[in-house]
């Protein structure tokens, strides 16, 4: 048994622990023991890794493992991880143990409930780890999937329109993904040879120009659907405004990651000469979605709908850094991915923990909370700030190092369309200091809030997580840098060798 | 005819002793107990299905009008899975009173026409091929109306007669042209004197037509739903994976080996046939309420995505129609078995009947999802591997765009079987079908079909296997 093949075997065993065990009681515990038997994996991961590097391995990927799976179709289920995956994979665990505590006060059809959240981890694990196309989009799609029940069955609001809008939208974004695929799988020999779903093996041809042109708009835009891309993001409001707490955060924490994970991974990577022709119209697009999603987190009151368009906005961010193309903005996207994915996570976490108080989400409906629940509300504060890149925080050094990796571009488009990008950054602080104005500070407005409890032990747990490891990226970006940036390194020779400037 | 003969012929006549068991059965069986018939009708045709599992030797008989072939064997062996799972799951409806009398009928007519089917998997002339539709639909017809006394089984019968006999007559128009075209009706050496005439083309659509009726492919499809409506649920399944299995292996047999030539008319007639059937056959299954109907257009829809795996002519396609009809047996029978499970318990059969199944009947309604899901082609299920190799075979051929608008239309079946989903798991229902506790043939059925749906996807060497069988043209 490898390592990494432990990622889905745990949450896999969990599931099935679950599903055996007769006391309701116990779901919580065996689900938390799970995963957090999986968040000290990758602690184990993050280590094995780093002293392997430093031991002078310098593969592109580490820990491969193959096994043969379709022969005919040469369809493998290959796993191996290089530092980008490895950084995600622990961001993953971190919200996942996060997310579990903060559905700690689920009641209805809980052992469901657990299981269904667990089995979407099991498709984001699966998806970091994967180095084969198939499987990795098998997982993809396993990650979707439940959703939909999450949603559908423990959201709030207009649940089962939001729960089918989403399901949909993302099965239509992996659809073009699928196509995307076998296009690259029928291209992957293009001087004779088997044909592949491998993507190391792929990444050492060049596939056709002509057949690049086509799959790589659809595997973009199929990955760029869970990313947030616009015009393609009308699900997240919805769906993120419906789904309960932990689905929330882990579906904008990690899902929306899939998406720019991918579209660099798959997208970029593999073709990169048809992402360089191509890359005005997506900039564009990204761009909107970074500006769009920022001004459209200012007209909203409901908190939910305020974090969602942010993380329209902060995920356009991501993909708009993919495009650009050249190793500091690359950098900063990842950064970036897993800075947005705790500070998202860390929002929609205290809002359920403050809707399970106030019962609403409307913002001018509460008021002057800060007194009443400081625990929260100083959180709020924190998450607020990293949200609109105060140095110190996460957020401060993603941006910046996307923005100064997007203005390496001598063009005047690269110029015009960042500077318009780092306006989003003005944007989020109206709206960020508008909430926390409101929200947090001044009287308070109705009196049934006077007595609202504080954060209780296991809410404290699963924010206390997120504020760690936010503030650990800010004050300590190097070592995650370094850890993404020399895994970069070859990718972005790739790109730079197949389009010289 | 020497001993040779007989196990080539094997398949065919087991089933035939088997109905004839069946039968004599019947006559020694007192009136009280036919049930028994049952039960050993079950035994016999599970011994038959093992059998044909036991390697036996290939070839030709009746001077080339019979062929067998491992492909041939391997389609058969698939068939008698479907039925034999069939067979268990309709041992409960047919302990009602009204059926006490007519137990062999039953027994004997599906076995009969699961000969035919095999008589026309094995064909080599089209006379024989002839022969073997027609004893797969007649006696069809008659189990469609087994429910005589109520309006809609009957109708579902007449329906279904006047539907085959016309198609028959539209495929017997284009065989005439065949043999008058080219003289003769083997199948070899048709293939070798066909030129790609026009009215060699005309005698093409003409027996495509005649095969699309069976398969339901629009815009032959109207009898389907009517029909599967009207039968009773046991034969609706049969009728929606059986015989549309058997009648698409016939036709990718036949194209691939009887039609080669005309490679660039079948690929542009299956090209748009396929397009509508998908999307006709999704687009009226979002409307539907009475699950039979509602299964009734997805197994339309569903032909649609087979016939992708026919338009490249190649190996990887057959292998993939025959995987995915494999996959479809499973996920198809799993759904039927779990309405036939409910309507035996409540008599309801309409989605709203369904809110709320989740509170009350857990096991039956993850059996649902499982099985719509696989249908749908969502992963880990054996679905997702069944239309990822339909659609990657579609694709080696350059079909691309095909493919484009099959996955579109995935995610509109997706739709609809999540309004299932819906209401099983998240509608909410005041009087909610009571918690029952289906009886032991049920539960033995389900279960094979939900190790089906979860094994045949991941386990690579069953679709190996059948690659290994298939042949491209």
């Amino acid at each position: 048994m490898d390592i990494l093949s432990l990622f889905v075997l745990i949450p896999v065993l969990t599931i099935t622990g679950i599903l055996l065990l007769k006391d309701a009681r116990q779901v919580r515990l065996v689900a938390i023991f799970g995963m957090s038997l999986q968040l000290i994996m990758a602690a184990v991961l993050v280590f094995l890794y780093l002293s392997a590097r430093h031991s002078g391995n310098t593969d592109e990927m580490l820990f491969v493992k193959d096994y043969l799976w379709f022969k005919s179709l040469n369809i493998h289920y290959a796993v191996g991880v290089d530092g980008i995956s490895v950084a995600l994979i622990s961001l993953t665990s971190i919200v996942v143990f996060a997310g579990l505590f903060a559905s700690w006060e689920v009641e209805y059809l809980k052992k469901e409930f657990f299981i269904s959240l667990i089995l979407l981890a099991t498709g984001v694990f699966g998806f970091f780890i994967s180095i084969d196309l198939f499987t990795m989009f098998l997982f993809y799609e396993l990650a979707v999937i439940p959703m939909y029940l999450l949603i559908g069955i423990w959201g709030t609001g207009p649940k089962e329109y939001s729960a089918m809008k989403l399901t949909l939208m993302l099965m239509g974004g992996s659809a073009l993904l699928l196509l995307g695929i076998l296009g690259i799988y029928f291209n992957s020999a293009p001087n004779g040879g088997r044909l592949t779903f491998n993507i190391l093996e792929i990444s050492k041809v060049v596939i056709p120009i002509s057949a690049q042109r086509i799959f790589f708009p659809l595997t973009f835009i199929g990955f760029g659907v869970l990313g947030a891309l616009f015009p393609f993001h009308t699900w997240s409001p919805d769906g993120h405004a419906s789904a309960p707490t932990a689905v929330s955060m882990l579906h904008a924490g990690v899902l929306m990651k899939l998406g720019g994970y991918g579209a660099f991974r798959v997208a970029i990577f593999l073709m990169p000469q048809a992402a360089k022709e191509l890359s005005w119209i997506f900039i564009i697009l990204t761009s909107i979605s970074v500006v769009y999603g920022a001004f459209g987190a200012i007209a909203q009151k409901d908190l939910k709908y305020i974090n969602a368009y942010s993380s329209v906005s902060h995920c356009g961010l991501v993909l708009f850094a993919v495009l650009m193309m050249n190793k500091t903005a690359m950098n900063g996207a990842i950064i970036q991915m897993i800075s947005h994915g705790l500070m998202t996570a860390l929002f929609f976490a205290l809002i359920g923990m403050l809707y399970g108080r106030t019962h609403t989400r409307m913002i001018n409906q509460m008021g002057g909370l800060m007194k009443v629940i400081p625990f929260l509300s100083v959180c709020y504060v924190i998450a607020g700030l990293a949200s609109l890149g105060l140095p110190g925080l996460s957020g401060f050094v993603a941006e910046m190092t996307i923005f100064v990796g997007a203005f390496q571009h001598p063009e005047l488009f690269y110029r015009i369309v960042t500077i318009l990008a780092i306006s989003s950054i003005v944007i989020t602080a109206v709206y960020i200091l508008r909430v926390i104005a409101v929200l947090l500070l001044g009287p308070t407005t109705n009196e049934h809030f006077e007595h609202l409890p504080d954060a209780k032990w296991f809410e404290k747990i699963s924010v206390v997580t997120l504020i760690g490891s936010v503030a650990a990226i800010g004050l300590a970006p190097f070592w995650l840098s370094s850890m993404i940036g020399t895994s970069l390194q070859p990718i972005v020779d790739r790109i730079v060798a197949l389009n010289p400037f | 005819m020497s001993l040779g003969t007989f196990f080539i012929m094997r398949h065919e006549l087991l089933l035939i002793t088997a109905a004839l068991l069946v039968l004599i059965a019947e006559i020694f069986v007192d009136a009280g107990k036919k049930r028994s018939i049952s039960l050993f009708s079950v035994i016999i045709f599970g011994v038959i299905t093992l059998a044909g599992f036991i390697p036996s030797p290939t070839g030709t008989v009746f001077g080339g009008m019979y062929i067998s072939s491992g492909t041939t064997l391997l389609m058969k062996n698939i068939l008698n899975i479907g039925v034999f799972l069939v067979f268990i799951q309709s041992l409960t409806w047919l302990k009602k009173e009204e059926n006490s009398e007519k137990i062999s009928e039953y027994f004997i007519l599906l076995i009969f026409t699961l000969t035919g089917m095999n008589f026309m998997i094995s064909a080599g002339h089209f006379l024989m091929f002839y022969i073997g539709i027609e004893l797969a639909t007649i006696p069809i017809a008659a189990l469609a109306a087994f429910d005589r006394y109520r309006n809609k089984s009957a109708e579902a019968g007449i329906k279904l007669i006047f539907s085959s006999a016309l198609s028959s007559g539209i495929l017997l128009y284009g065989l005439s042209m065949i043999y008058g075209t080219t003289g003769t009706l083997y199948f070899s050496e048709v293939a070798k004197l066909f030129v790609n005439n026009n009215l060699q083309i005309l005698a093409f659509i003409f027996f495509f037509a005649g095969m699309a009726f069976k398969i339901s492919i629009v815009p032959f499809h109207l009898w389907t739903a009517d029909v599967y409506e009207g039968s009773p649920i046991n034969i609706t399944s049969y009728l929606s994976v059986i015989s549309k299995g058997a009648a698409v292996f016939v036709l990718i047999i036949i194209l691939y080996t009887v039609f080669p030539v005309i490679m660039g008319t079948w690929q542009k007639t299956i090209y748009v046939t396929a397009i509508l059937t998908m999307t006709i056959g999704n687009l009226f299954a979002i409307r539907q309420q009475n699950l039979k109907r509602f299964l009734a257009f997805s197994s339309i829809s569903q032909a649609g995505y087979i016939l992708l795996g026919f338009i490249g002519g190649n190996q990887l396609g057959m292998a993939s129609v025959i995987y995915y009809i494999l996959v479809y047996i499973f996920s198809n029978l799993g759904a039927f078995g779990v309405v036939t499970a409910i309507s035996n318990a409540t008599g309801k059969e309409n989605m709203d009947d369904y809110n709320g199944l989740y509170q009350t009947n857990p096991k039956l309604s993850l059996i649902m999802m499982l099985a719509l899901f696989s249908l749908a082609g969502i992963p880990p299920v054996a679905g997702f591997f069944g239309k990822f190799f339909l659609f990657t075979a579609a694709a080696q051929k350059g079909f691309y765009l095909l493919v484009l608008i099959a996955v579109l239309n995935t995610i509109i079946s997706l739709f609809y079987y999540l309004l299932v989903v819906k209401a099983m798991f998240i509608n909410k229902n005041e009087n909610p079908i009571e918690k029952f506790r289906s009886d032991f043939p049920t539960r033995f059925a389900l279960g094979l079909c939900v190790a089906g749906i979860v094994i045949t996807g991941f386990a690579s060497i069953i679709f190996e296997a059948i690659k290994n069988l298939s042949f491209g043209v």
